[in-house]
């Protein structure tokens, strides 16, 4: 016999929703069209707008009917478990996305570059290649055309990626006050939490930008520098990528605050992010240390 | 009921779009997961058309029927399609459409999450097949010619086509990574009241690995992807010595994806097959715990053994040995499961129906798939064997044998649950026994021509081959047509027939047995209390 508690307790289930048909309709377009794009096929640039904006309005839509959903108060307890537990394992799938790109680079530092100047001299075609770390690699042809390794600078990690390690940091501290502020039912300090938390994620993202421009222009550091290029732009980049996602996510939740959503007993969209930040706090630890520093 | 409940009732009941809208927008489990499983099912006659392009040309030595290149990319998007499209989105509908009823859970834990995960299939097959179109109008070369694996240098060097199944590849993982996510959250928070882990139905708990397996190894397949990206357009060198980086990076990330991704579509199989055994042989599952702990174990054995697919690739001999042992040590949980299975129907008051017939196939065909899987996990004997067409025939019979027999065994297992009629034995029994003949005639010739050293992946062969060949592709034929039998099989079953019980089986046991054939469209809206 189901008790009376178990009874009474239903699992929301949303509505029918044409969202999700038109996002994956808007990411059809976007794919189909960057590909155009970059094999030089005109018509890419505006298949890639028009999905863009299809994914965009339809986000937008989705995440409003969300918000008020839950302002309406039909997630519950039971709901509101569902979207921790989903929230942990996306992280998780994160985490291993960005486990890939590390891999990457520690095969490189670790096996392919060593061994690229480990063999035989008289059976190699790169007889002065020396393995050390940052590298672009002993150079040759790819795809056809000569690629001389470049000269480039490799960036320091005690300038602006320490800088960018304590804006982070205290991004992290700052949310965690503000989360304290949500708890106590102090609104100014949940909204002032977060307002610095954003202003922060911002300022990071700037520095990144500065540090971007001062590598392409004056270090000779680019995407095509061999190993220490790719690994050095593709692991920062999608780094940076995630917080500006994690930033304009926190700039929602702010403006939600704003307007009085959240209470002391409910607030997972507050957490979502806020664990969504911590995530992305850990991994720019991960590329202070191997990237920037060892 | 509180004014609340009652208020969440209107969300409940049978009132959703119809006709196109009703498929567009639908946020019910049983709706997404007939989704997944008509998907799967046209995918899996698509790929099967093209693999017989492959098999009629190899019916004979010498170039007859199709150009190389096109020859290539017919292998690459049939196993692409068949892994992608096909096997994992049948295991995924079946988890969409029991595991709520088995679980007792009202619907999956995130149904619109689980539409998206659906509705991206379809654009990801399109992205996939589009090239061999736009090649027809001149853009472009064809679809991806470098197999399923998008090997380094040559995925590099490859035609738009590469792009487009980077891009398909991308989707796919994106809908898995939704599916999984689902499937977690579904099992971990939506059980029944007193349905504690360990009474769970075996599929759940199949499920909760597969899921993590997906969780762990998708992204890592599109970092891959996205490397390969970089490298083709953006000037990067993850994968040419040239600029320090390594083709053979890429396979080891390929492959710490490719190797889990073989449980990730075997695993549901293992767990609906103990129910299916029990319930014709009208005894209890043997060995529950043990078969849990496998799972288990399997799973996480599977994400550290991956280079055992390259290893004729140059590594040291201590890789060579780990690799080896840690794949030949997969083989003792599997022999748990394998036992367990065997104990299952031992003594028990067995009848042949056509799941039965199916899943006793299966363990034996399957079983073939797992010992030949030990001949190549062997680093001494796979110099011999490695890309030849007894690597082939090995994974045909875990991947069609093991999976998609065992799929089949499913669905004429629950089909009566899920349409409410009974399908035709009779062609029931016939599909299976043309599908298990003409699937040992197509692959058994292929062993020896593996071992006579006939390579995999070429359009031509030398004379010596020729007579298993033409075995193999007469069988291939015969098979690809008796899988008509199982579509006009289903197609009859869902349009009508004889009435199924609730039960259906007599010895079926478990919570989706318990609603009525078909379950109404909202079911356990209030949770069943497991004792």
């Amino acid at each position: 016999m189901a008790s009376k508690s178990q009874q009474a307790e239903h699992y929301f289930v949303p509505n029918p929703v044409i969202y999700p048909v038109i996002v994956s309709l808007g990411l059809l377009s976007l794919a189909s069209g960057f590909i155009f794009n970059v094999n030089n096929y005109a018509a890419g640039g505006w298949m890639m707008l028009v999905g863009t904006i299809l994914i965009l309005s339809m986000v937008f839509k989705w995440m409003g009917s969300i918000i008020a959903e839950s302002e309406g108060g039909l997630y519950k307890k039971w709901e509101d478990k569902s979207f921790r537990v989903g929230m942990i394992v996306f992280i998780c799938s994160e985490v291993a996305f960005f486990a890939a790109f590390f891999g990457a680079l520690f095969f490189m530092r670790v096996i392919s570059i060593p061994e690229l100047a480990s063999f035989d001299p008289n059976f190699t075609m790169y007889k002065d290649f020396v393995a050390n770390w940052p590298s672009a690699g002993p150079g040759g042809v790819v795809l056809g055309k000569e690629y001389v390794p470049a000269k480039f600078e490799p960036m320091g990690a005690w300038g602006l990626p320490a800088i960018n390690t304590l804006l982070l940091l205290t991004s992290g501290a700052t949310v965690t006050w503000a989360h304290w502020g949500i708890l106590k039912n102090n609104r100014r300090q949940l909204v002032l939490g977060l307002f610095m938390t954003v202003a922060l994620g911002i300022a990071f993202l700037a520095c990144q930008a500065v540090e971007y421009h001062h590598a392409y222009t004056e270090m000779g550091l680019t995407l095509g520098a061999g190993a220490y290029g790719a690994s050095f732009f593709m692991l920062t980049g999608f780094h940076g990528f995630h917080v500006l996602l994690g930033t304009i996510m926190l700039i929602v939740i702010l403006l939600r605050s704003m307007k009085g959503h959240f209470t002391a007993q409910r607030h997972f969209g507050f957490e979502g992010v806020a664990w969504y930040w911590h995530f992305v706090d850990v991994v720019w630890l991960g590329l202070f240390v191997f990237v920037y520093w060892l | 009921m509180s004014s609340q409940a009652t208020v969440h009732h209107d969300h409940h009941d049978d009132h959703h779009p119809t006709g196109i809208m009703r498929w567009l927008t639908t946020t019910n489990h049983k709706d997404i997961g007939t989704m997944y499983l008509v998907f799967s099912l046209i995918m899996f006659l698509l790929g099967g058309i093209m693999i017989l392009g492959v098999r009629a040309e190899l019916f004979q030595p010498g170039l007859q029927l199709v150009k190389p290149e096109f020859f290539n990319q017919l292998i690459g998007v049939h196993a692409l399609i068949m892994i992608f499209a096909a096997l994992m989105p049948a295991a995924t509908g079946f988890a969409n459409w029991m595991l709520p009823l088995q679980i007792g859970a009202p619907d999956m834990a995130l149904p619109r999450l689980n539409n998206w995960g659906f509705w991206l299939l379809p654009p990801a097959a399109i992205l996939l097949t589009l090239p061999f179109t736009l090649a027809l109008f001149g853009i472009g070369d064809g679809a991806i010619a470098t197999g399923w694996t998008f090997y380094a240098p040559l995925s590099v060097q490859g035609g738009i086509g590469v792009d487009f199944a980077i891009f398909a590849v991308h989707l796919l993982g994106v809908s898995s990574v939704l599916g999984s996510i689902n499937v977690i959250v579904t099992i971990l928070n939506m059980r029944a009241p007193g349905m504690t882990l360990m009474k769970m139905p075996m599929f759940a708990w199949s499920w909760l690995v597969t899921a993590f397996l997906l969780i762990a190894t998708i992204p890592v397949l599109a970092g891959a992807v996205t490397m390969l990206l970089t490298d083709r357009h953006f000037g990067t060198h993850f994968f040419d010595a040239a600029g320090g980086g390594d083709p053979i990076l890429f396979q080891h990330l390929f492959w710490f994806f490719g190797h889990p991704e073989v449980y990730i579509v075997l695993l549901p199989v293992w767990g609906f097959m103990p129910q299916i055994l029990q319930t014709f042989s009208r005894k209890p599952m043997y060995g529950y715990k043990a078969q849990v702990y496998s799972l288990w174990a399997i799973g996480i054995l599977a994400l550290v053994v991956w280079a055992h697919h390259f290893f004729t690739v140059g590594m040291p001999v201590p890789a060579l040995l780990y690799f080896m042992y840690s794949t030949m040590s997969i083989s003792l949980p599997l022999a748990v499961l394998f036992f367990c299975w065997i104990a299952t129907i031992w003594k028990g008051s067995l009848t042949f129906e056509t799941p039965m017939l199916f899943a006793i196939g299966w363990i034996v065909l399957f079983g073939i798939g797992g010992l030949t899987g030990l001949v190549l996990a062997d680093v001494a004997a796979d110099a011999q064997y490695h890309h030849t067409y007894f690597v082939v025939a090995h994974f045909h019979y875990t991947l069609f044998a093991g999976g998609i027999m065992g799929i089949m065994a499913g669905v004429y297992y629950w089909l009566p649950k899920m349409t409410g009629h009974m399908f035709s034995e009779r062609l029931g029994k016939l599909h299976f026994w043309l599908t298990a003949i003409s699937f040992n005639l197509t692959f058994i010739p292929q062993f020896f021509l593996g071992l006579a050293g006939m390579p995999r992946r070429i359009p031509d062969y030398a004379l010596q081959f020729a007579e298993f060949n033409m075995i193999s592709s007469c069988a291939a034929f015969v098979l690809g047509l008796s899988q008509l039998i199982f579509v006009y099989n289903i197609i009859s079953c869902v349009r009508g027939g004889k009435k199924a019980t609730n039960k259906v089986w007599e010895g079926a046991e478990g919570l989706e047995w318990t609603l009525s054939s078909p379950p109404p469209y909202h079911s356990f809206t209030e949770q069943p209390v497991v004792k």
